[in-house]
């Protein structure tokens, strides 16, 4: 007799298929968390006669969302390589008051003065990463002290009940302002209307471009009705949320620094040699160490890019408030961590995708706007949340525990 | 119904991908020592998992009756209710709190729900008598040896009022003498009390020593059961159930072609990370030669791992002095990516933890050592990668639903195929191999050495890490023998013997301990 049992194996020599179960069984978490996103905004399209998704309240989402997402991008990261940050909020405060008293108070020029302040993210970022990394104290306690740290420097800069503002109106324009429209049309906002239809041909451009790839490495690729569906959703979505917002006053510009973001971190998480190392990080630490990866470094980095993005954060929130007050950004951690956890990611590390981290970012802020507009008391607006975010994390220990049934 | 205090019938035990156990029976007497035997993955823990509970009833097949009683437990809490007690391998002690309070652990005496610590004292001190252990109940765990906590252990079961204490390799942490003490503690409690237990060793010797009868396992299944009652049972007749017929051709043959001196390691010395002036590796010196097989032997704890950790980046311990020379030019391996610069590959003897992202599949974990080998620049080109990762499938066989697959999933052997196919394609000149067979079939052994072998004709040079003396002495040209962090013995593959080696160790110890006793006078 033999002792063991051979895992199913295909034709040693055909290619490995990608059948659309294969396809939908690897993306459950992706495809769920769409379908949760659908259903969230049909059902606050519903009991909000129609307001959800006018231009006006679209374009509203996505500026009420930005500073969330943004630093959410970071978050994924610190998560993925098996961290926490719990002091994103209090950074955002710390880098709105030194914004504030370097461009309104010493009269900076608030493009230097936001290099100047997100550089400054990066060295917070630094010190954490220094403390995690290479003293080994574990994230939770080091940004829980930075948590009390930067919020006391923020008071200590601008006082109890002071506030610094307001900005110049060009600052105020990174987070309320809008890209001009050199088409001068009037009704819809033709500029955005054509970068849309250039984000949608270079997102077809690419798919195609890694299937070629594919093909040429002697995959075979997915089915072309999964190709051109996935591609028709995609594109279409780009489409029509950019149709919409060219009906108010076109793409607002943090919109435009989301977007390059998202690019930017989705080819870093799944491309880039770093991203792939703190993927390992957070897997295991031991294994990708002894596979030449500098674990500490890979931890240090992730750190030092949340610290940017939270330099960054901290600029969009404050030109959005229009002034730098000692209660910027409370509570802001919190719901960057939600999204990332909402969006897939896993408490134990390793696990986690930046599509998820908006997809979550997004329908925590959905949620708040929807309830908001229908005037549901914040005390419950809070409690809704909460439940949400346990049951799309309950979703995720369900679903490995059944595939670990299946797999037994 | 036979009168055997435990008779296990027709266990058979899958796991994804491997049949663990395959109709194995097992019978104990009461008031009997009885020893359980088989190579590494054979089925024994398994086996004593499914009786404890931990594979909880309804996950295997076939039938536990315990004194005639038909037995499912679904925990341990529930086989330990019924007197089955088992002592891992791995002491399940908490070492910053004292006996009294490990000996009660998930038993705590309360009296409206308060700990009542002076009678729990009183019961301890009373525990420890029948073990022979004379220390206060307020000793910190941590603050005892080894031995003592086997000790602790044994009186925990006790208290626990076993009838059936399971031990799963006792002695091979132990030296020889409190591996002496706990055996004749063992036979003291069975002819004193009556307790019976089931022996797990690898220690043979221990085992024709003091066991009743003997269970040998092969491949999940039962191979027989000796009686050592009626007559002695010599370690040669349990080798020859424990390795079958197959021990004739278990090492795929080798014409040697060996050049030039690749490797050279003198002097190495390593202290323990964090024992202050306890020296884990001492003056080890040792080379490898291109298209040579470096069998290094030794019992566990004589720091083969830590002076292939330590040489690979200083992945253990502190560093205290030694050079390490390739093609007789001294070489800096003092991170791990410089030692994979200078074609130096480690594979793990402990793949699930420092192996393989668990949860990262077949193809991430097979580039990871060498990103740069997919990259253009510090772009990872997905479509190469993928097929990178599906020719080391073909070429080492590893059997997965597909490159994409979790590693998680995947049996011990495919697993160590995959750990092998991160570091064939770093591309490495010299591979350490530590037990790369443990804990997988005969069959997916057998490949793992087809495959050292097809290294070493490419003129790689391998260094062979193995506790199994008959892998040892199958697959190397030249063999070192390690004892207690330092190089005792070289000899060739032609005039080594399992007999050898081990005399060579045991004359080690000697003379260790009339150095120790030396050092006292």
């Amino acid at each position: 007799m033999t002792a063991v049992v051979d895992a199913p194996t295909p034709q040693a020599s055909a290619p490995v298929k990608t059948g659309i179960r294969q396809l939908l069984q690897n993306n459950i978490r992706e495809y769920g968390m769409l379908v949760a996103l659908l259903v969230i905004v049909a059902f606050f399209q519903w009991q909000t006669d129609g307001v959800l998704l006018t231009p006006l309240n679209i374009t509203n989402i996505v500026l009420q969302n930005s500073y969330i997402v943004i630093m959410a991008l970071g978050m994924l990261l610190i998560i993925v390589a098996g961290h926490i940050d719990l002091s994103v909020g209090s950074v955002v405060a710390i880098i709105s008051a030194i914004a504030g008293s370097l461009i309104v108070n010493q009269g900076w020029n608030w493009v230097l003065a936001a290099v100047v302040c997100i550089a400054i993210g990066a060295l917070i970022g630094a010190w954490h990463g220094y403390w995690v990394a290479y003293q080994g104290i574990p994230a939770f306690i080091v940004t829980l002290a930075s948590m009390l740290l930067f919020r006391g420097l923020t008071l200590v800069v601008i006082g109890e009940s002071g506030s610094i503002g307001p900005f110049p109106e060009d600052f105020g324009k990174l987070a309320s302002g809008f890209i001009g429209d050199p088409f001068g049309g009037d009704g819809r906002h033709l500029l955005t209307l054509v970068l849309a239809v250039i984000a949608g041909a270079a997102v077809l451009f690419v798919d195609l471009r890694s299937r070629a790839a594919q093909t040429r490495y002697g995959f075979d690729p997915s089915p072309w009705y999964v190709f051109a569906a996935k591609n028709v959703v995609m594109v279409g979505a780009i489409l029509w949320l950019s149709w919409t917002m060219a009906g108010y006053r076109g793409y607002p510009n943090v919109f435009i620094v989301l977007a390059i973001l998202v690019v930017g971190y989705t080819i870093l998480s799944t491309k880039l040699v770093i991203g792939r190392r703190v993927y390992a990080t957070g897997g295991n630490a031991k294994a990708a160490e002894l596979s030449g990866v500098n674990a500490r470094r890979v931890t240090a980095f992730a750190f030092v890019n949340m610290g940017a993005l939270a330099g960054l954060g901290g600029l969009v929130y404050a030109a959005r408030l229009n002034s730098a007050v000692p209660k910027a950004g409370d509570g802001l951690e919190l719901d960057v961590i939600a999204a990332c956890f909402i969006g897939g990611a896993s408490a134990t590390g390793g696990v986690g995708k930046v599509s998820g981290a908006v997809i979550g970012a997004f329908i925590m802020g959905i949620m708040n706007n929807g309830m908001s507009i229908m005037s549901i008391d914040v005390g419950w607006q809070r409690v809704i949340k909460g439940l949400v975010l346990l049951a799309a994390v309950w979703f995720d220990v369900f679903n490995k525990r059944r595939g670990a049934v299946v797999a037994a | 119904m036979s009168d055997a205090l435990l008779e296990m019938r027709g266990i058979t035990k899958r796991f994804p991908g491997v049949l663990a156990l395959d109709d194995v029976n097992l019978e104990v007497q009461h008031h009997e020592i009885h020893a359980l035997v088989g190579e590494n993955g054979a089925g024994k823990s398994t086996l004593m998992k499914v009786l404890s509970g931990v594979h909880p009833a309804g996950t295997y097949d076939g039938e536990i009756y315990f004194r005639g009683e038909l037995c499912e437990f679904h925990n341990i809490r529930q086989s330990e209710k019924r007197g089955i007690v088992i002592i891992h391998q791995e002491l399940a002690l908490v070492p910053h709190l004292s006996i009294t309070e490990n000996m009660f652990l998930g038993h705590e005496h309360t009296r409206r729900g308060l700990i009542n610590w002076q009678q729990a004292h009183a019961r301890t001190r009373e525990l420890l008598e029948p073990v022979g252990l004379k220390e206060s109940p307020d000793t910190r765990i941590g603050a005892l040896g080894v031995g003592k906590q086997q000790l602790v252990e044994i009186a925990r079961a006790l208290a626990k009022n076993a009838s059936l204490l399971i031990l799963d390799e006792p002695t091979s942490s132990l030296n020889e003498s409190d591996s002496e003490a706990l055996l004749e503690l063992l036979t003291t409690l069975r002819d004193r009390d009556g307790l019976a237990s089931v022996l797990i060793s690898h220690k043979l010797d221990e085992i024709s020593a003091v066991a009743d009868s003997i269970t040998i396992l092969r491949d999940g299944t039962t191979v027989e059961t000796l009686d050592c009652r009626t007559e002695r049972v010599s370690t040669d007749r349990i080798v020859q159930g424990m390795v079958g017929r197959e021990l004739s051709n278990r090492f795929p043959s080798r014409e040697p072609k060996i050049g030039d001196v690749r490797f050279e390691v003198r002097d190495w010395t390593v202290a323990h990370p964090t024992q202050e002036g306890r020296l884990v590796v001492e003056g080890a010196s040792f080379n490898v030669r291109a298209g040579e097989v470096v069998g290094i032997s030794g019992l566990m704890g004589a720091g083969r791992t830590e002076l292939a950790m330590s040489l690979f980046g200083r992945s253990y311990g502190k560093h205290l002095g030694g050079v390490a020379e390739k093609d007789g030019v001294a070489i800096d391996v003092s991170s791990v990516p410089k030692a994979i610069h200078h074609g130096i590959a480690y594979v793990t003897e402990d793949r699930k933890t420092y192996g393989l992202v668990l949860i990262d599949d077949v193809r991430t974990n097979i580039t990871l050592a060498n990103l740069g080998g997919v990259s253009n620049g510090s772009f990872i080109s997905t479509p190469k990668e993928g097929q990178v990762a599906n020719d080391y499938r073909k070429a080492m066989n590893i059997k997965c639903a597909g490159v994409e697959q979790p590693t998680l999933n995947l049996s011990g052997g495919n697993q160590q195929k995959v750990v092998l196919s991160k570091w064939l394609f770093a591309g490495p000149d010299i591979l350490i191999l530590d037990e790369p067979t443990r804990g997988i079939d005969v069959g997916a052994k057998y490949e793992i050495y087809t495959i050292i072998n097809q290294l070493v004709a490419e003129g790689k040079a391998v260094v062979l890490i193995s506790s199994e003396l008959p892998e040892i002495l199958g697959m190397s040209d030249r063999i070192y023998v390690m004892n207690e962090g330092r190089i005792i013995d070289e000899m060739s593959a032609a005039t080594a013997t399992q007999e050898a080696i081990m005399h060579s160790i045991m004359r080690d110890y000697e003379a260790g301990a009339s150095r120790v006793a030396g050092v006292a006078s």
